[in-house]
């Protein structure tokens, strides 16, 4: 399995049946395709719309009717069109279950940085700092390393997007947590050892006893109302 | 009733160096329009406030592309690299604001409020120069009110007398802005007779549009 399915896969298993999650644009926004209709998972477009779907077929695109990309949408039925005030009121006022955002660094504060490169890539924070601040859980989804080069470092080097700490870092090598404690190494990528994540994190990890292998499968809608409220 | 003034009016009506709010998100539900009209006219040391620079040479774009913006309050530059390529080359200054704070200063700006207490930013680069304001033992950052001389925005119908609505993503930013400038100039899609809108369905009212631009 690619990386990137990895990551999605592993995510969408956070996703709450009827809660109101935003995807960040890239990697984040494929998370939507591991998540079954019948969760009925309300997904949040920040530009202004609830109930986000999938681009119309081809020739039935609406030119008002667009993702924070800029990128043809459609909508589900019971979708909900607000303003940007109100779009972000739902942000900052702690009504959005889930935000999943990618990531360029993630420390063992469990602080993220993701939204500027200083002198290099200056897209601006956008919705991102909104996002962290806010929303219940951040869960950040990225690849491990870039490049080769850990993502998972002692201290960010790159300016903050907030001072919150993100709920999980999930990769395609690992899911880690984020603690009073540090970060906690919860769960390993199929047929990868607890040695290759910690050679390839420079943070420091608190490793348990036992670290169980990420399951990738979708679940069912009774599993996904099960798990997350044993979870709650 | 108000008079439909066509984009080239509207842009004499713009001097060089307004501070201009422009409705859209990457230019949808952007005026067109008028921003082409503006281009047109050669407006130059604009001040503009909106969600983003748009993209290459569409949207808030154009106007970065004509190089008639002098400065740039957004949240987002990042799909259209001429913004960025002037910004770093000094001809642009770009100020970043988170957008849910851009949202809240133009809507506290419109609303007669002295500005908005956000956690948003706080020991951010984003917050450096800005105040922190302890309320009970609680950290806020402070953001000041961002009023603008005139918002350009977009409407899906606007009636004679100017009440607006707007559709589905393309209505973002327009009807907060419509609240937080002097003088609103309004492009509409479709232009319909008093009566046809039904008052639940007016989002901006009226009463506080200026300017309406005539259709094709």
């Amino acid at each position: 399995m690619e990386a990137l399915e990895i990551i999605q896969r592993r995510v969408a298993r956070e996703l709450k049946p009827l809660s109101l999650v935003n995807l960040g644009i890239g990697l984040p926004t494929g998370v939507s395709k591991f998540v079954p209709d019948e969760y009925s998972v309300f997904f949040q477009s920040e530009n202004g719309i609830i109930g986000m779907s999938a681009r119309p077929p081809e020739g039935m695109e609406d030119e008002d009717l667009t993702d924070a990309g800029g990128g043809f949408v459609s909508a589900l039925p019971g979708a909900a069109t607000i303003d940007s005030a109100i779009s972000f009121g739902l942000i900052r006022g702690g009504h959005v279950d889930a935000t999943v955002l990618g990531g360029l660094e993630v420390d063992e504060n469990g602080q993220l940085a993701n939204w500027v490169v200083p002198g290099k890539m200056v897209p601006g924070m956008g919705g991102a700092m909104d996002l962290v601040t806010g929303a219940r859980r951040v869960l950040v989804g990225m690849q491990h390393t870039a490049r080769g080069r850990p993502k998972i470092v002692p201290k960010c080097t790159l300016p903050l997007t907030s001072l919150r700490r993100v709920t999980l870092i999930i990769t395609d090598l690992a899911v880690i947590e984020p603690t009073d404690d540090g970060l906690v190494l919860r769960e390993r990528a199929p047929d990868v050892s607890v040695e290759t994540i910690l050679e390839n994190t420079t943070a420091k990890l608190i490793v348990p006893d036992t670290v169980p292998e990420m399951e990738l499968s979708i679940r069912t809608l009774e599993e996904a109302r099960r798990a997350t409220s044993e979870a709650a | 009733m108000k008079e439909a003034i066509t984009p080239q009016q509207a842009a004499e009506i713009i001097p060089d160096g307004a501070v201009l709010a422009i409705g859209g998100f990457m230019g949808v539900g952007s005026p067109h329009r008028v921003i082409d009209a503006l281009v047109e006219a050669g407006r130059k040391d604009l001040t503009v406030i909106g969600n983003d620079a748009g993209r290459p040479d569409f949207g808030i774009g154009r106007l970065v592309h004509a190089r008639a913006v002098k400065k740039l309050i957004a949240s987002h530059i990042g799909l259209n690299p001429e913004s960025q390529k002037q910004m770093i080359a000094g001809e642009m200054e770009i100020d970043l604001v988170p957008q849910g704070t851009l949202a809240e200063r133009l809507r506290a700006a419109g609303h007669g409020l002295g500005g908005v207490l956000t956690k948003t930013a706080i020991g951010t680069i984003a917050a450096e120069g800005k105040r922190i304001i302890e309320i009970d033992g609680e950290e806020w950052l402070y953001e000041p009110p961002l009023p603008a001389d005139f918002a350009l925005i977009h409407a899906d119908r606007a009636d004679y007398i100017g009440n607006l609505t707007y559709q589905l993503t393309a209505t973002n930013f327009n009807p907060i802005m419509a609240m937080a400038a002097k003088t609103v100039i309004c492009e509409p899609r479709v232009i319909v007779p008093i009566g046809v809108i039904p008052p639940d369905d007016v989002r901006t009212p009226g009463v506080i549009v200026d300017h309406l631009i005539a259709r094709v």
